[in-house]
């Protein structure tokens, strides 16, 4: 124990993706000395990969859109079961946030009056994604790390040293939270993987912002990354998460060659034009607009075209139906036997804009399918389907703080829950990454700065910490955690995928508790220093507990909405929206059981309701709700 | 449709290492990194690599094949013959981790030393206003994912550990040139370039244009332009008054 690499710091941010490093920034401008942790290089965050743009409601493009406007639209994509005080911060603090970028470097397509270019996306009434090319992700991350690198060049020049203030631990995984007695934060145990050395950390709040967990399924766009750490470190201090049950497809995956399947085609596609056909070329998209959604979407090819060029006259198509409706509707199709040659739907752009056009506004989707699947989409239709995208479920936080139960555990981004309710819509991830990124600085900055004492981990956790990181390396013969972790992603696949039905979820629980089994005897070959068979070890852990959550929430919710469809329960009931599904966790590393039980949701604020009119309130709450409020039979334009 | 193809992969660490052979299955449309994650799943569990997105986006997964600088995800095994043997090595201008990890410190390093976006005093935040054609170049420039084979491959640098010192290299000479042709940033970067990043040992071979997966002209759009200001400001060092004075207003 003598030698165990020790740091102190006022706040830890755990994840050096969107989230965490806006956290990280306004926790060393609140003065706190601030250390980020991530698992991979600075700057290689799974936010790199985000394409299509950032939701914020700055009304560039079109001057009818307000912070309100998009509110109700992630309302609706979420269908109502969002914190709607996130939601409400979300749509307010976004504009914002994307403008503050701007001064930190970013450079976004612009306007003809020079402003930030905005376009279409799934689900938002307006252009609202700003957006570079196709490559946002990476413009977000980019400016966030020069912005740490400058912020790490005044402390330079003020100090003498860059790490004075604000240092990145990268390639450093946190494999425990550490906590007092009492159950307060009081750091986080991880290791090198390079080095497989252990690490500690020790700090008074620690805000996760470690995003999602999808790599616990077969076909997805995540990446390695996505093993559900901080939702699983999260439960494990003894947090709650919300929204398990919620997973969202995106629509768009690749399907060819399998090597790719999965990799996302991004929902700027459709947004800039592209349509879906099946394999009798027919626009099947049309047939599939739900109730709820008919007063907003063209019901025939004319409308839908127009829709481009004049969207104020004209009902939007149909391809941009949130995306739940479309993976939906394209899992369908391929049932029916219309799908394409490798199983998915085509996407056409080539016959909808020019090839210099796709070029410009789509390049690095042109370039996935020219140097990936030898597809030129200029020339050609894509295939695409259903890919595991984003999970809405995370650790449940105060919207105004990012608190979460846990004293000085915070959590902002893909990791924590609620602001997206039952389906995120496109590009307001990236937005929710910068708005609750610096509320959740902010938040444990305060939380610091109003503690008397540091809280201290006893030492045995730390001794605790390290046997059972260890572990995979006693003993011989146990289990393979590649095979295992192959295994996993078919149950979570198979049985609690896109369409689920509680006996086929009943299946997977029980394979769970099988694979737990197996995975408490795993074993890895090799040392120390940078094993990846090792690494994936752990992760297994957090992949196991997390896919418990999903699968048990999914078997509870006996409804179907947004992200989470039961073929033996169709539509969608008033009475759940009420509802909400808490995950909590017992045990300790691989013997962690996941429980879960309903929690009523917070009645939504008289001023936000009365932004909906009331025959849209009518699809969503249940006749007690609707009595109770009164004002809502005001206009939408309120 | 699969057939099995010989690998020879670097193993070892900082202390030293070797080539081992390896015969492995391959599939159609696989990519390097897939058959580097079969070896790993099936015969060399501990066998290291860096990756995230596997689709070209991230930087994570340089590597040399065959000799030359490439992103592992994004080669295909398609463009070698199935008798050919596929010889993967970690990049050789940075110190080896282990396996194929190098550790690119070097990069964060110099990085650093690049003086930041300076962002103009008299505007605040969403009072931007830059015209698309303005800004168009210095995109070019933020596409790059950060994979460092430029860095790896230039001459400057590989095998020329004495010159890491004093030489930024192609990736953060662009960033200099990038900020340099930001519309809106208010700080001259001309100069220190030249004396403090080391823009003069570049000799325009362009060996890092070519290996660039982003495709980004790093020597004809970043460097020539940043050498051809520098020699301005040689001449006449109200050039970059000018430059500045004259930006657009939209
Ligand atoms: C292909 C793709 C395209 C997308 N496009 C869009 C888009 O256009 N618009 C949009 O709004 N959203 C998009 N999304 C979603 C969005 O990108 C993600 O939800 C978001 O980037 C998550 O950011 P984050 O900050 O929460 O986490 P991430 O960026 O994923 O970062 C997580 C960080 O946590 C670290 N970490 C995890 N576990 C540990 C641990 N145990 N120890 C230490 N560090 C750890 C990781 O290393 C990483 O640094 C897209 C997603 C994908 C996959
Ligand atoms: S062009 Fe310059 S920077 Fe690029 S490889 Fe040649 S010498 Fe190096
Ligand atoms: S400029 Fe190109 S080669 Fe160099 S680091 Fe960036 S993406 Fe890689
Ligand atoms: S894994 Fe991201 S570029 Fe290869």
């Amino acid at each position: 124990m003598s030698e165990l690499e020790r740091h102190a710091y006022d706040v830890l941010v755990i994840g050096a993706g969107g989230a965490g490093l806006r956290a990280a920034i306004e926790a060393r401008e609140h003065g706190m000395r601030t250390a980020v942790l991530c698992k991979s290089l600075f700057g290689k965050a799974h936010t790199v990969m985000a394409e299509g743009g950032i939701a914020a409601a700055m009304g560039n493009v079109n001057s009818h859109d307000s912070w309100q406007v998009h509110f109700r639209d992630t309302m609706r994509g979420g269908k109502f079961l969002n914190n709607w005080r996130m939601a409400e911060l979300h749509a307010k603090e976004a504009p914002d946030r994307v403008w503050e970028l701007e001064t930190y470097g970013a450079l976004f397509d612009r306007t003809a009056d020079g402003r930030i270019s905005q376009r279409n996306f799934g689900g938002h009434e307006y252009p609202r994604l700003a957006h570079v090319g196709d490559r946002t992700g990476l413009e977000l991350i980019r400016s966030l790390q020069q912005k740490i690198v400058s912020l790490q060049q005044e402390d330079q020049r003020e100090l003498g040293d860059y790490e004075a203030r604000l240092k990145v631990f990268a390639e450093c995984t946190v494999t425990e939270l550490l906590q007092d007695e009492d159950g307060r934060i009081a750091g986080a145990f991880g290791y090198w993987r390079e080095s497989g050395r252990f690490v500690s950390f020790e700090a008074p709040a620690v805000v996760l912002a470690t995003g999602g967990i999808g790599k616990s399924f077969k076909v997805t766009s995540n990446s390695w990354e996505y093993t559900g750490d901080g939702h699983a470190l999260a439960l494990r201090a003894g947090a709650a998460l919300v929204n398990m049950e919620f997973v969202q497809f995106h629509p768009t995956g690749m399907v060819w060659p399998p090597s790719v399947k999965g990799i996302l085609v991004t929902e700027s596609v459709r947004g800039d034009g592209g349509v879906l056909r099946n394999s009798e070329n027919k626009r099947f998209m049309f047939d599939y607009i739900p109730e709820v959604f008919k007063d907003k979407y063209a019901d025939n090819e004319t409308e839908a075209d127009k829709w481009y060029t004049d969207a104020d006259n004209n009902r939007r198509p149909p391809e941009l139906l949130p995306r739940d409706e479309v993976a939906r509707a394209i899992n369908s199709e391929v049932k029916a036997g219309r799908g394409s040659p490798h199983g998915g739907v085509f996407l056409d752009v080539s016959s909808r804009l020019p090839a210099e056009e796709i070029i410009r506004r789509l390049p690095s989707m042109h370039h996935q399918f020219k140097e990936l699947a030898d597809v030129d989409i200029t020339a050609q239709p894509m295939e695409v389907g259903p890919t595991c995208h984003y999970v809405m479920g995370g650790v449940e936080v105060e919207p105004d703080t990012a608190a979460s139960r846990v004293p000085g555990l915070f959590a902002a981004g893909e990791v924590s829950g609620g602001m997206h309710g039952s389906n995120r819509l496109g590009g307001n991830s990236l937005s929710d990454l910068l708005v609750f990124g610096r509320r959740a600085g902010a938040g444990a900055s305060a939380y610091v700065q109003g503690l008397t004492e540091r809280p201290a981990a006893a030492p045995e956790t730390l001794a605790r910490a390290e046997r059972s990181a260890l572990a995979p390396f006693d003993g011989e013969g146990g289990a393979n955690p590649y095979g295992l972790h192959m295994e996993l992603q078919q149950v979570m696949n198979d049985l609690v995928g896109i369409i689920r039905k509680s006996g086929e979820m009943a299946q997977a629980l029980e394979k769970l508790e099988a694979l737990k089994a197996k995975a408490a005897e795993v074993t890895v070959e090799g040392h120390r220093q940078f094993n990846p068979g090792w690494h994936l070890a752990l992760d297994l852990r957090n992949m196991l507990l997390v896919s418990e959550c999903v699968a048990k929430a999914a078997l509870l919710r006996t409804e179907s909405r947004g992200g989470h469809t039961r073929d033996d329960f169709p539509g969608m009931d008033a009475e759940w929206r009420r509802k909400l599904l808490v995950c909590t966790a017992s045990g300790d590393g691989v013997e962690a059981s996941a429980e879960v039980v309903e929690k009523p949701q917070v009645p939504m604020r008289p001023d936000l309701l009365d932004l909906f009119e009331y025959s849209e309130l009518e699809k969503y709450l249940t006749g007690q709700e609707l009595t109770g409020q009164s004002g809502a039979s005001r206009g939408e334009g309120s | 449709m699969g057939y099995q193809a010989h690998f020879r992969v670097w193993r070892g660490d900082g202390e030293g290492g070797d080539l081992r052979d390896f015969t492995v299955e391959v599939n159609e449309g696989e990519v390097v990194l897939d058959v580097i994650h079969r070896l790993q799943a099936t015969q060399a569990s501990d066998l290291a690599v860096r990756w995230n997105c596997k689709a070209g986006k991230c930087g994570s997964c340089s590597a040399e094949i065959n000799g030359r600088p490439r992103l592992l995800c994004m080669t295909r095994m398609s463009v070698f013959s199935e008798s050919e043997t596929v010889t993967v090595t970690p990049m050789r201008t940075f110190p080896v981790i282990r396996d194929l990890v190098t550790d690119v410190s070097f990069n964060y390093t110099k990085a650093r030393e690049i003086p930041s976006f300076k962002p103009p005093a008299d505007l605040a935040p969403g009072e931007y206003r830059m015209q698309q054609v303005d800004v168009e170049r210095s995109q070019e420039f933020r596409k790059c994912i950060e994979c460092f084979l430029c860095q790896d491959t230039c001459h400057v640098v590989r095998d020329h550990e004495e010159n890491k010192e004093s030489f930024a290299g192609p990736r953060f000479l662009m960033r200099i040139a990038e900020l340099e042709m930001h519309p809106l940033d208010d700080a001259d970067r001309v100069r220190e370039a030249q004396s403090e990043h080391g823009l003069g040992f570049c000799n325009i071979t362009k060996c890092c244009t070519e290996v660039c997966p982003e495709h980004i002209k790093i020597t004809d759009n970043a460097l020539i332009p940043m050498k051809e200001r520098v020699a301005d400001r040689r001449y006449d060092p109200l050039v970059w008054l000018g430059n500045k004075i004259g930006r657009r207003k939209a």
